[in-house]
């Protein structure tokens, strides 16, 4: 039976990977992502996820144990954040080269220092190039479905590559919000068991991961190239069979809302995006025609539904919980890259704010907003990028 | 105890490898899989290893193997157990194969991390006593006095004791082996793929490359680091040390060569001062004070 819980967006990650049946789950703890670990860990000893949990000892050997797992053919989760996922970055590129579809909460949160617990999405995105497919939410509920609609994409002979989940820190991570779980068998049904294309496997004795001269190692990028472009397919086609199944969309590569007549399109990622509809709502009271776009695929980069977003519209806003230091906000940089070479281009502005964890209410964006109406009025963008309310 | 004629004629190191010509690592692999079979799954960090198989689309190995990062092979091994044991099989040991900088440096804390869980799989580390697929740098294997090319007037520390580190994890099997001596490995792998838990062998792995010797010496060389008492064949069970054949015949001082034997067959240790071979001999006598305290007692 469907069942509605609430939570919070780590205890229903792990309901999440309970729900997939993962058979291997190899994690360190890490604020703000403990309550994933622990939560798992209770549901392990109690018999209700008939799983492995490896304990391990750092985030690299987390990674190192799920690329192990997954190689020998089972269905693999883990989750960290910040630091951790920081010290994974090699065995994450190990993990996507490896093709093997291991799925990851990144609960996002600041690097330090100083010290910072709190809600910043630098720690993912600067694992843009792993190879990873990178999801971001902005409820629990998507929080739940992605997870369950991330292993069915991973494990697509088209795709073999590995996703990370992110959510806010504290935002999500510790807020309670209704979720509906689906009934198991239909999740069952929606995802079948992993069947490896290869594995460990004595019977077919291969080596994995062996020296690759420049004469091979180029095809295989241009594989998980290729494999990032069937992912970009395959996304909105199984959040429409999800969807269809179980009644939740969540707006396939791009959560988009009122852009149809928007003059002005606030691009965002995560938890902004919630707060971006309400900004619009209140706008579109005063008559400003604003429309909002939610990137919830990173990478793939959804550079053709940006393209189509781009031909009715005055101007991009784009607000970043991320600073790539010495350019801009990364979802701005991306943005822009998608449109270079179209004709009629939009005006681009970039936004960074809450860093850290600073508050990114409905109130900041509507003020960022009307920042970029006043430009878009002179026709120029007087600030190609912007920090919100940073001290002087 | 398995004699050398009942050994398996069947070859799972394949000919056509990359390794140098002398390797005490391929010889160790070949035992390997005389001792195991071909129910292994290797997990190789970067090492010497990584490079043996040949690249991509050949492999040296009949058996499965996963390469992995330097300093990961105690996690991965415990991700591929933990994947056996859900999938239901049970006959098939899971190895890890590093050199020593992938155990003793880089990769002791996600060893340390798999010995404490109890991760059942054996870990080997051939040590060849420096980088050597690097070109020879040193490593916190490389012994007193040895030339590496980042120790050029010789290392100035003394190696590591890795067996003990192991040893304080309370695993059950600890043991070291020589190429030179096969039927001791062999004899060690086997009883240690029927023990439950972390098994650690440490096996001395000669190097004509690294070590600046002749590829013919390579058996030599091995049994002269026995002979001399530098190495010392022994192995730690449920606690309890012992020492090997020959290693054990080796307490009385007078029965062991002069240190100078092993060394001036190696180029890496041509530096080396009378003094410098006066305190290596030193060295290993006191070693052989403890090892003789140890003898038959839990450590």
């Amino acid at each position: 039976m469907e069942k509605t819980v609430i939570d919070t967006a780590n205890h229903i990650a792990a309901y999440a990977a309970k729900a997939a049946r993962v058979q291997v789950v190899a994690a360190y703890p890490i604020t703000p992502q403990t309550s994933i670990v622990e939560r798992i860990a209770e549901l392990v000893e109690n018999g209700e996820l008939s799983a492995e949990y490896i304990r391990v000892e750092s985030e690299h050997s987390a990674m190192s144990a799920c690329i192990g797992a997954a190689a020998g053919g089972v269905r693999t989760f883990t989750a960290t954040s910040s630091h951790g996922l920081a010290l994974m970055h090699e065995a994450l590129h190990w993990a996507s080269g490896s093709r093997l579809p291991i799925v990851m909460v990144v609960v996002n949160r600041a690097l330090g220092p100083g010290w910072n617990i709190w809600a910043d999405l630098t720690d993912s995105i600067s694992q843009r190039d792993t190879g990873w497919i990178q999801f971001y939410c902005a409820d629990n509920q998507e929080v739940f479905d992605t997870i369950i609609q991330a292993y069915k994409l991973c494990e697509n002979e088209q795709v073999l590559l590995p996703a990370m989940i992110c959510l806010e820190g504290f935002i999500l991570s510790h807020t309670y919000m209704p979720v509906k779980i689906p009934d198991q068998e239909k999740i069952d049904e929606f995802l079948p068991p992993y069947k490896p294309k290869w594995f460990l496997d004595i019977n077919n004795p291969l080596s994995h991961g062996n020296i690759v001269t420049p004469d091979w190692y180029m095809d295989f990028r241009y594989m998980m190239y290729e494999a990032m472009e069937n992912a970009k397919k395959l996304i909105p086609e199984i959040d429409k069979e999800y969807g269809r199944q179980f009644g939740f969309e969540h707006g396939e590569l791009v959560d988009k809302y009122k852009c149809e007549d928007a003059d002005l399109i606030l691009l965002t990622m995560g938890t902004i995006g919630s707060e971006a509809k309400v900004a619009v709502d209140n706008l579109r009271r005063e008559g400003l025609k604003i429309g909002s776009a939610r990137i919830r695929v990173f990478r793939p980069f959804p550079t053709e539904e940006i393209r189509k977003l781009a031909e009715n519209t005055q101007m991009f806003t784009v607000i970043d919980r991320a600073a790539s230091l010495g350019m801009e906000g990364p979802l701005a940089t991306e943005t822009k890259a998608s449109l270079y070479n179209q004709e009629d281009k939009p005006l681009i502005a970039g936004f960074i704010a809450g860093l850290g964890g600073r508050d990114v209410t409905f109130k900041t964006v509507e003020k960022i907003a009307k920042k970029s109406l006043e430009w878009m009025k002179k026709g120029k963008v007087e600030k190609e990028t912007s920090w919100v309310d940073v001290r002087d | 105890m398995v004699t050398i004629k009942e050994l398996p004629k069947e070859e799972y190191l394949l000919k056509g490898n990359t390794a140098c010509a002398g390797c005490g690592a391929a010889i160790s692999l070949r035992l390997l899989f005389k001792a195991l079979g071909n129910k292994v799954i290797l997990v190789v960090p970067a090492c010497c290893t990584s490079v043996i198989p040949g690249p991509f689309p050949y492999t040296s190995f009949a058996v499965p193997v996963q390469n992995i990062l330097f300093e990961a092979t105690g996690a991965t091994a415990s991700g591929v157990v933990a994947a056996l044991r859900q999938r239901g099989i049970k006959d098939v040991t899971v190895v890890g194969w590093a050199g020593d900088g992938g155990t003793f440096d880089i990769g002791i804390q996600a060893l340390s991390g798999a010995a404490e869980r109890g991760t059942d799989f054996i870990y080997i580390c051939y040590d060849n006593e420096a980088y050597g697929n690097t070109g020879v740098q040193r490593s916190g294997a490389t012994p007193y006095g040895a030339w590496t090319t980042t120790t050029p007037s010789g290392k100035k520390e003394r190696k590591k004791r890795i067996t003990m580190i192991m040893a304080a994890h309370r695993i059950p099997y600890v043991a070291t082996a020589c190429p030179s001596y096969p039927m001791d490995f062999i004899n060690k792998l086997r009883k240690a793929k029927e023990m439950k838990g972390t098994k650690f062998i440490h096996i001395l792995s000669p190097c004509p490359t690294g070590w600046r010797y002749d590829t013919s010496k390579t058996i030599e060389i091995g049994r002269l680091v026995v002979q001399t008492g530098i190495w010392v064949l022994f192995e730690i069970e449920n606690g309890k040390f012992k020492l090997n054949p020959p290693s054990n015949g080796l307490v009385d001082k007078a029965k062991r060569k002069p240190v100078r034997e092993y060394l001036k067959l190696q180029g890496r240790f041509r530096n080396l001062t009378e003094s410098d071979i006066e305190k290596i001999q030193r060295m290993v006598d006191e070693d052989w004070e403890q090892y003789r305290k140890m003898m038959n007692q839990s450590v």
